[in-house]
């Protein structure tokens, strides 16, 4: 006769709100094979877990069910404390009152009665669940780390400096992502490229990163620790090992008018371009879409004045697979695309841009060289509006969420443009200043007493053009919500971070959640912010939320960090929760018939063919066999199996169904 | 096509000429405007001003009233009685409170009231049909003014971008017509202060009025009767607060279609306008070989 114990956890006012937790635990106390049932605030705190360890000692309990959150969130520690108590920790078990009970009902009987029945399900399961032992398996020691922006350099340095070796793949020609393209960086006003380069040029000489530029991951198989990664070495159509990175092929290049991404649009390239002077690698790529050669087949004068002949015309895309132990998501963000704002007259009206593009008329190395001038006819602009929250926190029009980053930098380009253009006037619309961070909000209180930016609190409604002038009509909420209307020679947006296109794509190939707007989501929202719900798979950057730079580098040696604990350990255990095919005596050997329906419902393709063989080396019987390493628990197998020779270990058919009969 | 007619108070006093433009160009369209029978007032202003119920039961009343008379489409050509019927509609189909609210005061079930059009959606499902009826191609350039009701808010009337819409553009495009680019198509005109503060009217419509000019249209086109007599009826209040006076007409869309239709100006009110609707003379176009 079974020992089994029910601890009912309170999670504060959580399930105890909703739920009668003292009679769940009475009427546990009644079910057969129950001989300890108690209830307790929370059952995860020290004296919760102690007192189930020592009820299992004193009342010689043979099974646990700990009546209380979801397993994902806790079902680990309590199998380790039954596990101290000193039984198989797999003969723990927990019922969710808390996600499938008291959060999602109103406190009445009836909910009671649920929580059980649920207390109930459990027990029955728990009377016949058998000791497991944890599959042990083997960690490739290499990361892949996607996304080369600052997230990614980060979290590729520092997996690195540990010893580990790192891929770092990024789709663009460089690495350095927007933090690249940035003029200088708040709150100290420290140059942006001064920072990263050496970063850059750090990550290209490591010799335990290997770096894949203008490249992409195509797929992503197996599981944490054993991964095989897919990746597109896109052909950049020359040979890297001769180039040497001199640039006549950009001079000599006869098609020059193409609008340089970099410089968003601001001065133009040629189709066989480098896209920044700090490039790394310093390394060309020809723009298949705009280079003459591959729309009409002639020209080539890249190839006859390249001192080098390192252009490859006939370069194709390379896939090369590799087997890495875990993957770090740098992959990113993009800002709304202002043609989103027709109040704000973008698209028609050239002076009205977006925070990038001011940080290209910003920067030193932009293509103004760092003077402020307007994009229709370079003029100094002598009066510039700032718009903030162009996008953000507007559920109407577009998304609901701040940005997080557009209070400071509007207040940097404001002070950058009070720097640059004396006697200039800034104005900033603003809803609220968010500046929450060290040095933050003094830097914008800055902006307005040191550099007399003049903050108007309140909405503009719409901008305008009146006589080749820019009119941008709003309202100051703090005058008593008088209308004004400043004529203004450019218009910054500050337009809201959204994620990455593509983002729900890459999602969905390596099976991490996002949340409504394709931001990668993470495991716990406070307790696990750098991990994915799939095991191995970590997050950096602004892929998971709008974060500034400080913010992306320590949640980036965050994840570095958790990629170096897993790859510290000898080996990886894991759930025993897999499928196993019977196995008996001779003369039946097994109930597999060898019919292998399972082997083409499994999704990881985790069944093989095994022959059973007699001493003679006869084969007797070919049955199926589950590659405990890729097994995933799913039970695919089970439903399709047709003479129910395989079973889950751990949620067998016949615990399934005593669950199901017990209500 | 049968259509339940909405005419509302206006079109029998300040929008007369709407009135009248919108039969003769619906007739020559084979479009059966149908009145409803025992239409009763939308509430207006006044209404959602008082009380939210009332501003719900008087337009879910008339939608009822369409209902029973057979109509699955109602269009009103007032653009603040199309916003009241369309809204009430949205409130009581999107809150279930709403409804049931309603339903109490109008002492009956409300089930699958009849689409809500103004006449810019009406005109819209007929445009192939028009540019195959046009008689004298409307050879003008002009500002087309959409104002607030018509287009707003966005989730009640569906129009893709309240703040650029293009639809009355299409129409005029469709006749012939050639439209600008300008920046107050969605501004206010100050809507019912023309009768207890006639400055901000004047204030807001110089606005309007100096841009249309400033971007060489030859008339601005509306569909409401409120913008029609704000930037009709007010012209001399618009043109004291602007240095340059304006005399440019402002017309119906239906007065339009109907002159590239070939109705008579009688028909379509045309007479009836303050500022006396007239363009500016052509230079000789080329004959087309």
């Amino acid at each position: 006769m079974s020992r089994v114990g029910v601890f009912v956890c309170h999670c504060g006012e959580n399930i105890a709100g909703t739920v009668d937790v003292a009679s769940v635990a009475k009427v546990a106390l009644d079910m057969p094979g129950v001989v300890h049932a108690v209830e307790y605030k929370y059952m995860c705190s020290d004296p919760g877990q102690t007192m189930l360890k020592d009820a299992v000692k004193e009342k010689k309990l043979d099974g646990v069910v700990v009546a209380a959150c979801s397993p994902r969130m806790h079902e680990p520690t309590f199998r380790r404390t039954a596990e101290e108590g000193g039984i198989n920790p797999y003969q723990c078990e927990m019922a969710n009152l808390r996600e499938h009970c008291s959060w999602v009902h109103e406190k009445a009987p009836a909910t009671t009665a649920k929580a059980i029945d649920l207390v109930r399900l459990q027990v029955e399961k728990v009377k016949r669940n058998h000791p497991l032992k944890p599959i042990r398996v083997p960690i490739t020691k290499k990361a892949l780390v996607l996304g080369g922006g600052i997230a990614g350099i980060q979290a590729a340095l520092d997996i690195a400096n540990a010893g580990n070796p790192v891929l770092l793949v990024e789709k663009s020609p460089s690495i350095g992502g927007h933090m690249s393209q940035l003029s200088e960086t708040f709150p100290t006003l420290d140059c942006s490229q001064c920072i990263l380069t050496p970063r850059m040029v750090e990550v290209a000489r490591h010799p335990n990163i290997t770096l894949y530029t203008y490249s992409e991951l195509e797929k992503l198989e197996g599981f944490i620790g054993n991964f095989k990664a897919t990746i597109r070495k896109k052909a950049r159509k020359i040979d890297e090992q001769i180039c040497n990175g001199c640039g006549v092929c950009q001079q000599k290049c006869p098609v020059k008018k193409i609008p340089d991404q970099f410089n968003e649009g601001l001065s133009n390239r040629a189709a066989i371009y480098v896209p920044f002077p700090q490039a790394v690698p310093n390394k060309p790529v020809i723009d298949l879409e705009n280079c003459t050669f591959f729309k009409s087949g002639k020209c080539k004068a890249c190839e006859k004045l390249c001192p080098t002949k390192a252009i490859r015309f006939d370069q194709e895309d390379q896939i090369e697979v590799h087997d890495v132990g875990a993957v770090v998501l740098a992959t990113g963000y993009k800002t709304m695309p202002v043609a989103n704002f027709p109040e704000y007259g973008y698209g028609k009206f050239q002076d009205v841009i977006d925070g990038m593009k001011f940080e290209r008329l910003a920067s030193a190395s932009g293509p103004t060289g760092g003077a402020i001038k307007r994009p229709s006819d370079g003029k100094q602009p002598e009066h510039v509006v700032f718009i903030a929250c162009a996008g953000s926190r507007d559920r109407a029009k577009g998304v609901p969420y701040c940005s997080k980053i557009c209070c400071m930098y509007t207040a940097k380009h404001a002070m950058l443009y009070q720097h640059k253009v004396h006697g200039g006037k800034a104005t900033v619309f603003y809803m609220d200043v968010r500046a929450a961070g060290k040095n933050y909000d003094e830097f914008v209180r800055r902006a307005v007493e040191d550099d007399g930016v003049k903050y108007v609190r309140g909405r503009v409604s719409r901008v305008y053009e009146d006589n080749g002038q820019l009119v941008v009509k709003g309202v100051d909420t703090l005058l008593g919500g008088e209308q004004v209307e400043i004529r203004a020679d450019m218009v910054v947006l500050a337009t809201a971070v959204q994620a990455q296109d593509g983002a729900e794509e890459l999602a969905q190939t390596l099976h991490v959640s996002y949340d409504p707007y394709k931001f990668f989501a993470e495991a716990h929202p406070k307790l696990r912010p750098v991990e994915t719900n799939t095991a191995g798979i970590y997050l950096a950057g602004t892929c998971q939320a709008p974060r500034d730079i400080p913010e992306t580098v320590a949640q980036a040696s965050g994840a570095a960090v958790k990629v170096c604990g897993l790859f510290s350990q000898p080996e990886l255990t894991r759930e025993p929760i897999i499928a196993v095919v019977d196995r008996q005596a001779p003369p039946v050997f097994s109930n597999c018939v060898g019919c292998f329906l399972c082997k083409s419902a499994c999704p990881y393709q985790a069944i093989e063919e095994e022959p059973i063989k007699n001493r003679a080396g006869d084969v007797m019987k070919t049955v199926a066999k589950v590659n405990p390493g890729l097994c995933q628990g799913c039970g695919t197998c089970v439903s399709a199996c047709r003479t129910k020779a395989i079973d889950l270990q751990g949620f067998s058919n016949e615990q399934v169904f005593a669950e199901l009969m017990s209500i | 096509m049968r259509v339940g007619y909405y005419p509302g108070c206006s079109l029998s006093g300040t929008g007369r000429d709407f009135g009248e433009s919108m039969n003769a160009v619906a007739k020559a369209l084979g479009i059966e405007l149908c009145e409803i029978p025992e239409w009763t007032c939308c509430g207006s202003s006044s209404g959602h001003m008082t009380n939210r119920l009332v501003s719900i039961a008087l337009p879910a009343n008339v939608l009822l009233k369409a209902k029973k008379a057979g109509f699955d489409q109602v269009m009103a050509p007032c653009a603040a009685c199309y916003s009241r019927l369309a809204s009430a509609k949205h409130e009581i189909e999107t809150s279930a409170k709403t409804k049931a609210e309603a339903e109490l005061v109008l002492q009956t079930k409300i089930e699958g009231l009849p689409r809500v059009l103004n006449v810019v959606q009406l005109l819209a499902q007929v445009s192939d049909t028009i540019a195959s009826k046009v008689k004298q191609k409307f050879d003008q350039t002009v500002a087309c003014y959409y104002g607030c009701l018509l287009v707003r808010p966005a989730k009640i009337t569906g129009f893709d971008k309240t703040e650029d819409p293009v639809e009355m553009d299409k129409l005029v495009a469709a006749v012939g017509g050639k439209t600008v680019d300008w920046n107050f198509k969605t501004e206010c005109c100050g809507a019912s202060f023309s009768v207890s503060k006639t400055s901000v009217v004047a204030r807001l419509g110089a606005k309007i009025m100096k841009d249309a000019v400033a971007k060489k249209a030859d008339a601005v086109v509306v569909a409401c009767p409120m913008c029609h007599s704000n930037l009709d009826l007010r012209r001399r209040d618009i043109n004291q607060r602007l240095e340059q006076k304006t005399d440019i007409p402002v017309l119906f869309i239906t007065q339009v279609i109907g002159m590239a239709l070939g109705l008579p100006a009688k028909e379509l009110g045309l007479g009836r306008h303050l500022v006396r609707v007239k363009f500016p003379p052509k230079a000789a176009t080329q004959a087309v070989p």
